[in-house]
């Protein structure tokens, strides 16, 4: 057994970091990223991380200066949020098509308009088709975890895909949580060394980034395509190892009492532990809730999504972004395409909760589930509400 | 006999035999900065990585699946060029000290355009510059963003008429001046600043073998003929260059450490800016009265960049 200790969870998610032993880092300051790369160039001026820490001008330089590490077979990493992920977003194709496994963490914070600095996923979720590998952890020991899986995963020879863990921002970025660190001998077993394919060096010259006119734009994208799809495989392999190594499982939906329930709730990232504490409450008072948990959202689990809300009547999808004059929000519009064939699947409720860091309580995802289960003959199916607004 | 005009007999032995940038390329015929990007990779050799903005000489270069590039060559976006090669110079460094790769010198380059530079790459420029990598960035200036059709720069040249800013009934085409690079790449206190045009082969090779030899980063502004942009022949592309240099639209000199200094093939006496401005499309509607405008700027900046070679002498150390 590990030692359990209690540190803010950016802190914990440098340690992680350091201990993949990356080569590069370019990071630029935002909250509630900032943390990360506080400690992160602590353990470097230590001496703890032999890397180089390049403290860009920009978030777009970031991105760039990972991407050209990156291509020459470093392994690079960099942590933004908000407005900067919004800056890098131009860049993020680039990464994903040009097959560079960069990782980065993302503190998920509004987009401005107006300004706003706590947490939702209105930053991640216009990034939803750049071709990154997207997962969202639920608290201080998944952000560790993942950080050090999205590594291994990136960098898998049969997928070479940059990968995003989106870690809420204050939320989950600062709060003090118990975690184990895995040790260094742990990591080195876990994580081999990066070996890329071709990097940016002379002994042998490649050129990377070429244009492309119609002849060949198609099958670059369909290659993509088809990459993080396969990426899926692999991303259940490493989950399966870690689970042997270190005794924490990890599923692309986790359910919590779903299998029998009525109504179920859907989640993304930290708010499914508020969520876990109301269908204990509800289930005390005999009704029937469930939970649904979505943690990786891109390569997205069709199957497993269908297969944990298979017995249920009515699902609530919960969102924490808008899309404006939309079918609703983004995840419940994903849902809602991934069910659409399905020759039984249930009513579908969606609410848009905890927008720029608006509080939402374990009676708010209660009263959620109670005020579906009212409505009896569905007849707010297939609409969105933006849960406890002033109007 | 001037060295340009001997340049078959001197060239052979001084520069690099070998081809890194390869024929087969889309350039315009008579483009100089698709010939000052060959001279490049000639003066550099092959232990050089370049990180490439978007612009005409990426999009000459790449077409995917074909290659023009015979040494490591990277392209991400437009603005970023400068970024890319911090990143990749960063990435190299590491892993050379934990042995991964090659204990070899390799030498990192960025490149882009006037636009790619002085604009939408300013910011990145600036501050891989600051940062202080090991890397050498060379700005292809052909006076205009020309990969996209002609339009102006904040590196177009006064009355030089563009598809953005076009001579008209009212209107004298460019109606600012062209922003002064290199000085602001000197304010960075980098040990190394150099401007070249490839019509001056072998001042060209020295000052990029130069900027090899330092570590940290230097900056070379390099002018580059585009006479599908400027309205002029193609034959005409050298010939454009060194006039440029001879009226002294372009001077040719270098800034070691804060020390500045001119370079040999700069004239003694400067040639009139109308024999520069002849042959040039872009300059035909400007009046007389325009062209001793542009003349008076010219003298006066030229004038500047004098006394600084000859009376400051406090450099960077
Ligand atoms: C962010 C972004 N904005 C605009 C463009 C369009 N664009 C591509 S190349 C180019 C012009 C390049 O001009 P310059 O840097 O001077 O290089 P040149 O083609 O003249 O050599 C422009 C505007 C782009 N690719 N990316
Ligand atoms: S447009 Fe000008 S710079 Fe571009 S390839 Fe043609 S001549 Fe060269
Ligand atoms: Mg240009």
């Amino acid at each position: 057994m590990h030692k359990r200790v209690g540190l803010e969870v950016t802190v914990a998610v440098a340690e992680a970091v350091a201990l993949c032993r990356i080569d590069m880092a370019g990071v630029y300051p935002i909250t509630p990223q900032s943390h990360i790369a506080e400690h992160l160039s602590n353990l470097v001026a230590d001496g703890v991380l032999d890397a180089e820490f390049v403290t860009v001008e920009s978030e777009h330089s970031a991105m760039s200066a990972v991407i050209g590490a990156s291509s020459a077979g470093a392994r690079a990493y960099t942590a933004t949020a908000s407005q900067g992920l919004l800056l890098m977003n131009e860049l993020l194709p680039i990464a994903s098509a040009m097959r560079l496994p960069i990782t980065m963490a993302i503190a998920n914070r509004a987009v401005s308009g107006p300004l706003n600095i706590l947490n939702d996923h209105s930053d991640i979720m216009p990034q939803r088709d750049t071709g990154w590998i997207t997962v969202f952890a639920e608290n201080g020991q998944e952000s560790v975890d993942l950080s050090i899986q999205a590594f291994k995963i990136a960098e898998h020879p049969d997928v070479m895909l940059p990968v995003c863990v989106n870690i809420d921002g204050f939320q989950l970025t600062h709060m003090v949580e118990p975690v184990e660190l895995p040790t260094q001998e742990e990591v080195d077993a876990f994580l081999p060394p990066f070996v890329p394919h071709a990097t940016l060096h002379p002994s042998r010259p490649v050129t990377m980034g070429a244009f492309s006119m119609s002849d060949y734009f198609t099958e670059i994208m369909k290659a993509k395509d088809e990459a993080i799809k396969n990426s899926k495989k692999v991303i259940l392999d490493v989950w399966k190892e870690w689970e042997e190594k270190f005794g924490r499982s990890y599923k692309p939906v986790e359910s919590y009492r779903a299998d029998d329930a009525d109504v179920v709730l859907l989640t993304m990232g930290s708010m499914g532990e508020t969520a876990g504490l109301a269908i204990d409450d509800l289930r005390a008072r005999g009704i029937k809730a469930g939970l649904v948990k979505l943690r990786l959202w891109r390569p997205f689990p069709f199957a497993e999504l269908k297969a944990a809300i298979k017995n249920t009547k009515k699902l609530i999808v919960t969102d924490r972004a808008v899309s404006f004059g939309g079918p609703g929000g983004p995840v419940f519009s994903e849902i809602k395409s991934a069910l659409f064939a399905e020759a039984s699947r249930p009513a579908a409720y969606n609410y848009i909760i905890g927008l720029g860091g608006r509080d939402v309580t374990v009676s708010d995802f209660a009263n959620m589930v109670e005020t579906v289960m009212a409505d009896a003959g569905n007849k707010k199916a297939d609409t969105y509400e933006f849960w406890g607004v002033r109007e | 006999m001037n060295i340009v005009e001997n340049f078959d007999l001197f060239a052979p032995r001084l520069i690099n035999h070998q081809e890194l940038f390869s024929p087969g390329h889309r350039a315009c015929s008579g483009c100089a900065e698709v010939l000052a990007v060959r001279l490049m990779c000639k003066a550099l050799g092959e232990n050089t990585v370049i990180a490439s903005a978007t612009g005409c000489m990426e999009i000459v270069s790449s077409m995917f699946p074909t290659t023009a590039w015979r040494v490591p060559w990277i392209h991400v976006a437009f603005e970023n060029a400068a970024a890319v090669a911090s990143g990749v110079e960063a990435g190299l460094k590491a892993l050379r000290r934990k042995g991964r790769i090659d204990d070899r010198y390799v030498k990192v380059v960025g490149m882009a355009g006037d636009g790619g530079t002085m604009d939408i790459g300013f910011q990145a420029l600036s501050g891989a510059m600051e940062r202080g990598h090991d890397m050498i960035y060379v700005c292809f200036d052909n006076e205009a963003y020309m990969n996209t059709g002609i339009q102006r720069s904040s590196g177009t040249p006064m009355g030089a008429s563009t598809t953005t800013a076009p001579a008209g009934k009212v209107s004298i085409g460019q109606k600012t001046w062209k922003k002064n690079m290199p000085e602001i790449m000197v304010a960075h206190n980098i040990p190394y600043v150099a401007t070249v045009c490839p019509s001056f082969p072998l001042d060209f090779v020295r000052k990029l073998q130069k900027a090899r030899s330092i570590e940290g980063p230097s900056y070379i502004h390099c002018f580059s003929v585009c006479p599908t942009g400027w309205r002029s022949p193609s034959h005409s592309a050298i010939s454009m260059g060194r006039l440029a240099v001879e009226t002294g639209v372009f001077p040719l000199f270098e800034v070691e450490n804060g020390h500045y200094s001119m370079s040999p093939d700069m004239p003694r006496k400067l040639r009139p800016i109308r024999d520069y401005f002849k042959p040039q499309g872009r300059f035909r509607h400007l009046t007389d009265e325009d062209i001793d405008l542009i003349q008076h700027k010219v003298d006066t900046e030229f004038q500047k960049l004098v006394e600084k070679t000859k009376y400051l002498k406090t450099g960077n150390e």
